[in-house]
């Protein structure tokens, strides 16, 4: 008999954890795949000095406690903040944080939309799955108008946020939007994220809707959602979802740089009064 | 030794920076932007990281951030600011970061009067998150104590792996006096060693020695969750067993080090029949009140706490025992008087002297004259056939 190789992705995880709390189907095994293909192919062999930070949310039991690599599980939105505080304290590690719509763009859409603006130095992967789904299925900042939820059980009627869009405003370096279809797309701009753009914020919205409070709603399977989400989310064209493909990718100096800078201000002679 | 005529703030600062402060995350707010305003113009120059934070919420969690990465960090803050810290803290609390919280109080609720002093946040700081936990507040009377005890607080956050409380008021952050400082301070030094890194990092056999906390990025792989957990950090939000030893060994390891942390003056006559327990600026006047007290003829004596939490009931008992008049004097409506009414027993009084708002102190002729009320009351009921 012959025997199965190991797949690639373990190395990368806390074994004694799996299998993952997530529902059959869920597209957050999609983006833990894609994201695990990423490092692979940038020559990531084991995640040490990459910190991955997640708050509270389906999405943020991506890294906690499967990725096997220093994870922290904030509280519900803080996500960023923390980040932001490993990130200037340890300048040499990466920081990574992954979390879902209502985390980043609901409760902790300030530190968020500041990280942003100070170009800080962190990779920010927002996984929307249009619900808080581990709350069983509320309406979020980026729900569907009409969409029918427990909170909005005669179909939402707030506008929907378009959260990467807004980040694109900022001072942030590098904004992407891609759909769990997206493979291999979301897979380059992860890549990207880690190695051409290096420097500043980073933003990549995965638009991955929630199986269970979602796609089962609409009466689909995960199959056939994929299969719809790879017709709709073509690269580069208006979609339902906003705008897919990469939105802004510059290279600016990232808050380091100009927090390093600023204190040669403060060093050679400035006498900060 | 280095002398310097400095405000309380001012001193929380530099001993924040002798004691090794490399991260200080913070959003302005009255009383307490001094602190921010000086670490903001030294931090950079010394080779740590100074930010504004966009709100209180984010400074707090900043600094878990920084603390967590093995980096010595504070904030300060004052009462709006400290309610939306709440939630920070008690995951400092869970995750064990060894951060130090400054709140310089002013009157309140709501937005109450930014610019003038109280003592109302004193249970707030105990009970002020969900959930059950025991969190080390330290009350300085003096910017020397505002000195002092901000070293003492790094000293404790670092040795013990708990968040540290430094409650200051606007008195004591504003006023200006002269402060001693050695010229070298001892780093406080982590509890735990490179020895201990393969240790788990969530749980100890010993439940008053802290877990190590390894650093970040380097190979540890430590999984940290605010969530209930085991001793390897796996999240464990279902069994009965993972949560209460956790909680439980969270409160012993602060509990089990009383000792250590609670700190308290006593001034004045052995055995005190009229007996002041104050706390704060509100110690100060305090100590004049005795003196005039003896000064009158009556045995009296001052216990100040420098220690809030954990009280030490022992100690408190030890005190209040022996009197037969306690005072307490608090720029709120009653808060540490309950604590001392615990330990008083029948036929000891503990009368509770309250103000607050405007800048207004309690004078020492106020508590003066009280003490002196109730003696006279005492006495008559003692002296009934």
């Amino acid at each position: 008999m012959r025997r199965l190789r190991k797949h690639f992705s373990r190395k990368y995880l806390r074994e004694e954890v799996l299998p993952t709390p997530f529902c059959p189907g869920c597209f957050n095994g999609v983006v833990m795949n894609v994201m695990f293909k990423a490092f692979e192919e940038l020559g990531v062999e084991r995640l040490k000095g990459y910190v991955f930070v997640s708050g509270i949310g389906c999405s943020s039991w991506i890294p906690s406690p499967h990725i096997k690599a220093d994870t922290i599980h904030t509280l519900h939105g803080r996500a960023v903040a923390v980040a932001t505080g490993v990130k200037l304290a340890k300048p040499n590690l990466n920081v990574i944080v992954i979390g879902g719509d209502g985390d980043l763009a609901a409760i902790g859409f300030n530190h968020l939309v500041h990280a942003a603006r100070r170009n800080m130095d962190l990779l920010v992967i927002l996984v929307n799955n249009l619900v808080y789904g581990m709350t069983r299925g509320q309406a979020s900042p980026t729900t569907p108008e009409g969409m029918r939820t427990v909170t909005t059980p005669y179909g939402a009627y707030e506008p929907v946020m378009d959260v990467a869009e807004l980040i694109a405003r900022t001072n942030a370096n590098y904004v992407a939007r891609w759909c769990v279809a997206n493979f291999n797309q979301l897979k380059n701009s992860i890549k990207e994220a880690l190695s051409k753009h290096s420097k500043g914020f980073r933003f990549i919205e995965v638009i991955a809707p929630c199986i269970t409070y979602v796609v089962r709603y609409e009466g689909k399977t995960p199959g056939q959602k994929i299969k719809e989400l790879m017709k709709v989310c073509r690269p580069n064209t208006e979609t339902p979802y906003g705008r897919i493909g990469i939105l802004k990718a510059e290279d600016k100096p990232g808050y380091l740089d100009r927090y390093f800078e600023y204190v040669k201000r403060a060093t050679e002679g400035d006498k900060g009064e | 030794m280095r002398v310097e005529f400095l405000s309380g703030n001012e001193a929380v600062a530099k001993a924040a920076l002798d004691a090794g402060l490399k991260f200080y995350a913070g959003y302005p707010i009255t009383p307490s932007s001094e602190i921010m305003h000086y670490l903001a113009r030294e931090l950079p120059k010394k080779g740590g990281m100074f930010i504004q934070s966009e709100d209180e919420l984010a400074a707090i969690n900043m600094v878990v951030g920084a603390a967590l990465a093995g980096v010595k960090s504070m904030t300060a803050t004052s009462g709006p600011g400290f309610s939306l810290m709440q939630e920070g803290l008690g995951y400092a609390v869970m995750v064990e970061a060894p951060i130090v919280i400054v709140n310089v109080m002013r009157a309140g609720p709501g937005t109450g009067q930014a610019t003038k002093a109280a003592q109302g946040d004193v249970m707030q700081a105990r009970w002020g998150r969900h959930g059950d936990q025991v969190v080390v507040v330290l009350a300085p009377s003096s910017p020397q104590e505002a000195y002092d005890l901000t070293v003492k607080a790094f000293e404790i956050a670092w040795g013990l792996r708990v968040p540290v409380v430094v409650l200051s008021d606007e008195f004591v952050g504003h006023g200006r006096e002269v402060v001693e400082m050695p010229d070298k301070v001892k780093e406080p030094e982590p509890g735990w060693g490179p020895e201990d890194y393969s240790k788990p990092p969530f749980g100890s056999d010993d439940p008053r020695k802290p877990p190590p906390l390894p650093p970040l990025g380097e190979g540890y792989d430590l999984l940290i969750t605010g969530s209930t957990h085991d001793e390897w950090g796996y999240r464990d939000v279902h069994s009965f067993e993972t949560h209460f030893k956790l909680v439980k060994r969270l409160k012993e390891k602060v509990l089990g080090n009383i000792e250590k942390i609670f700190m308290y003056e006593y001034f004045g006559d052995d055995e005190a029949d009229i007996l002041i327990v104050a706390y704060g600026s509100m110690s100060r006047p305090a100590r004049t009140a005795v003196r005039r007290l003896q000064a009158a003829g009556f045995s009296a004596g001052l216990l100040k706490l420098k220690t809030l939490w954990p009280m030490n009931y022992d100690v408190l008992r030890s005190y209040v025992k022996d009197a037969r008049v306690v005072i307490v004097p608090e720029l709120n409506l009653g808060q540490v008087v309950y604590d001392v009414r615990i330990v008083a027993g029948n036929d000891t009084v503990v009368v509770p002297i309250n103000k607050v708002g405007g800048g207004v102190p309690i004078y020492a002729c106020e508590i003066v004259e009280k003490a002196q009320k109730v003696w006279g009351e005492a006495l008559e009921e003692a002296l009934q056939p």
